[in-house]
């Protein structure tokens, strides 16, 4: 990782409560990250771990209950100015998992995708209002006939550039994808995840990557966030954290990822994350750089005993 | 399967079968054989149409009301299902020989009752050995404690929605043992799931099997998941099987372009940077009559011939079938493509 490279967004010390009083629950417990301009950061992490609050927490659709969230350098959580409300409408854009669910079903593809162009210019003619919708349904490889048409016409993955097509339009500078290709067979999973990497090329958009699959963050993250109970409990650069992976929870993850090969799956001894393995009442972790860049959240009892010293680190092998 | 005095269990002889829809007819399954061997683990794989959960659910007479079998045979215990005309005959088959789990666990539990009530039913129903409420208790905790769910007095009363979709599948499975069937089909059971669940229930299935001398038949759209579980690998497309063999024929020497190509569109071959491979265009129409390959006008590789007659049976050897006209001494030899050629060499993580 280069010095210079520009930070788009900084997370820090993220909380998000839902409920209050003796029904609150903490979603998101101090989270702290950054994205720099033009990367694909992966948050990666079980069901109900957190990461999908995350993400609609930039997306300002979840209010935060303690941190900062900057873009650009400016605060956008809580109260802000209706210029930058407006800007951040613009410029951060986000793709959903089911693109079934997603979709309203009774507008046509034409309004659907055009929908945050209208809600944000809407003295926009409709003249060009069309020619954005046909420009963005052209860049996600769907026909100008299609904007006539309602989502039940389309197959999975059509709905899927669909939803694409609605967040390009607003020519965004960074798309949080939350699970966008879980809800998809393998072979169109193959073709959503390139056309969203050669938007990235064309555009420079940046991604937040979500999903709880590691093979496919592995494929197409930059950097990848780990969480588990709405924490960060490791992050690094794909390969190191593949290579390296510190915490049980990550070697929990890598082991469940499913290889196309099956002498060496039938052989292989899963692992399974069990949370009770940590002392942290007494010694609570700290987050820790114990490889550069390579982040970990440990205690001093866990380095010191080899959190940092991988591979043939085995102690919770079920 | 590496022996070879298999025993058939199932068997499926040049079976087709057809949808009316609006008085159109939909060609599903398209003259399939297939043999289920005793004791094994058999996995589906085809992209989402292609007809994996039609096949299945004929063996259990549960086609939709428009389905029916045009020709073929299914065999099972010397009978022939197809031939079954009353719903009293399939109960005979349904849970206590052939039992049924599917992907949203939520379909199949009743929301109402507790799941120690829901086994409890099955176990009454298929189990008349085990009388008495005591007696049928203690095996419900049994099958809970065999599907790895802890504290099954506390959970026996618990209702659906208190358990986590991971958990649910756990109560599924408990129900379907709880029939003791022979055969269990698990239609893509963990698609829903995450994969660190995902990866635990494909080793419960395992586990079961062996403890329960299950035969399973495993359907999935992704033939990553199933190099973990699978003894034999059928690849199916628009409603035929292109390819059948053991998972080390399928994985290490596919004959099949399809199978090529399902297998090079997986992420895990992926290379930073690189575009994934993907599979152009869409299945034919069932609508149709389907000439030729199924396969060749998705195939940049094909053949003239594969436009013009479908592909006969090849064997390989006495595992491996595949479909393909590539396997005609004429034709010319086609390698796989570079990415998958060496999947024995392929680590697993963690
Ligand atoms: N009741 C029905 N009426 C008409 N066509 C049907 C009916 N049920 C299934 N089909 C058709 O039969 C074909 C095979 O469907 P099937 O559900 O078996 O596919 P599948 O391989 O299980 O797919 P998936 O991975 O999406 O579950 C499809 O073309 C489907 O549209
Ligand atoms: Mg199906």
């Amino acid at each position: 990782m280069s010095a210079e490279r520009e930070i788009l967004l900084d997370v820090k010390d993220l909380h998000v409560t839902f409920g209050s009083g003796k029904k609150a629950f903490e979603a998101v417990r101090g989270v702290s990250f950054q994205v720099y301009r033009g990367e694909t950061f992966g948050i990666v992490g079980e069901s109900g771990s957190g990461k999908t609050t995350i993400g609609r927490a930039i997306m300002r659709i979840h209010p935060t209950s303690a941190g900062e969230i900057l873009y650009k350098g400016n605060r956008i959580n809580g109260k802000i100015s209706r210029q930058l409300d407006r800007q951040v409408i613009q410029e951060i854009q986000m793709i959903f998992q089911d693109p079934m669910a997603s979709l309203n079903e009774r507008a046509k593809v034409d309004y659907i995708v055009s929908e945050g162009l209208i809600n944000l210019h809407k003295k926009m003619s409709d003249e060009e209002r069309r020619r954005r919708v046909q420009q963005a349904l052209a860049e996600v490889g769907l026909l100008p006939e299609f904007a006539s048409r309602f989502p039940h016409e389309f197959s999975g993955g059509q709905r899927q550039r669909i939803g694409i097509a609605r967040a390009l339009i607003m020519e965004p500078e960074c798309i949080i994808a939350d699970e966008p290709i879980s809800a998809l067979d393998v072979s169109i999973r193959a073709q959503v995840l390139n056309l969203l990497a050669a938007l990235q090329k064309s555009r420079g958009i940046t991604y937040i990557f979500i999903a709880h699959d590691l093979s496919v963050m592995r494929y197409f993250s930059d950097r990848i966030a780990v969480v588990y109970k709405g924490r960060i409990v490791e992050l690094a650069e794909t390969e190191e954290l593949i290579s390296h992976a510190a915490h049980p929870y990550t070697r929990a993850l890598l082991s469940a990822i499913p290889m196309p090969n099956p002498v060496s799956e039938r052989e292989k001894k899963l692992t399974v994350y069990d949370p009770s393995i940590h002392d942290y009442d007494r010694n609570p972790p700290r987050w820790q750089e114990f490889r550069p860049g390579h982040f970990v959240l440990a205690n001093d009892r866990e380095m010191e005993e080899g959190f940092g010293e991988v591979n043939d680190f085995d102690y919770l092998s079920s | 399967m590496e022996n070879m005095n298999q025993e058939t269990i199932l068997s499926v002889k040049d079976l087709n079968i057809k949808f009316t829809l609006r008085g159109r007819v939909l060609h599903a399954i398209r003259n399939v054989s297939l043999e289920v061997y005793k004791g094994e683990s058999i996995a589906i794989v085809g992209e989402s149409g292609s007809g994996k959960s039609v096949l299945t659910k004929s063996f259990m007479g549960l086609l939709d009301n428009n389905g029916f079998i045009s020709s073929g045979e299914i065999l099972y215990d010397g009978k022939d299902l197809t031939k079954f005309k009353k719903e009293r005959e399939w109960q005979k088959i349904r849970g206590g020989q052939i039992a049924m789990i599917m992907q949203d666990p939520m379909t199949s539990l009743n929301p109402l009752k507790t799941i120690g009530e829901q086994i409890a039913e099955a176990v009454r129903l298929h189990q008349p050995a085990v009388r008495g409420g005591d007696a049928v208790r203690e095996k419900v905790y049994a099958y809970l404690r065999d599907v790895g769910i802890r504290k099954p007095e506390k959970r026996y009363k618990q209702y659906p929605h208190e358990f986590s979709g991971g958990m649910r599948q756990r109560v599924v499975i408990a129900i379907a043992l709880a029939c003791n069937p022979r055969i269990l089909i698990c239609d893509e059971p963990t698609t829903a799931l995450d994969v660190t669940i995902q990866a635990q229930i494909m080793k419960l299935l395992k586990d079961l099997k062996a403890k329960y001398d299950l035969t399973i038949i495993f359907i999935t759209h992704d033939l990553g998941v199933v190099a973990n579980i699978a003894d034999r690998v059928a690849v199916m497309y628009a409603g035929d099987f292109v390819e059948i063999g053991t998972a080390e024929d399928v994985f290490y020497d596919p004959r099949h372009p399809y199978t090529w190509a399902l297998l090079s569109s997986l992420p895990q071959l992926g290379k930073k940077g690189e575009e994934l491979f993907t599979i152009k265009g869409t299945p034919p129409s069932l609508y149709k009559t389907i000439e030729g390959d199924a396969f060749a006008p998705r195939n940049p590789r094909a053949l003239k011939i594969d436009f013009l007659a479908a592909p006969p049976r090849f064997d390989i050897s006495e595992t491996h079938m595949a479909k393909t006209w590539l396997l005609d001494p004429r034709a010319p030899k086609l390698e796989p493509p570079e990415g998958i050629r060496n999947l024995r060499k392929l680590e697993v993580l963690g």
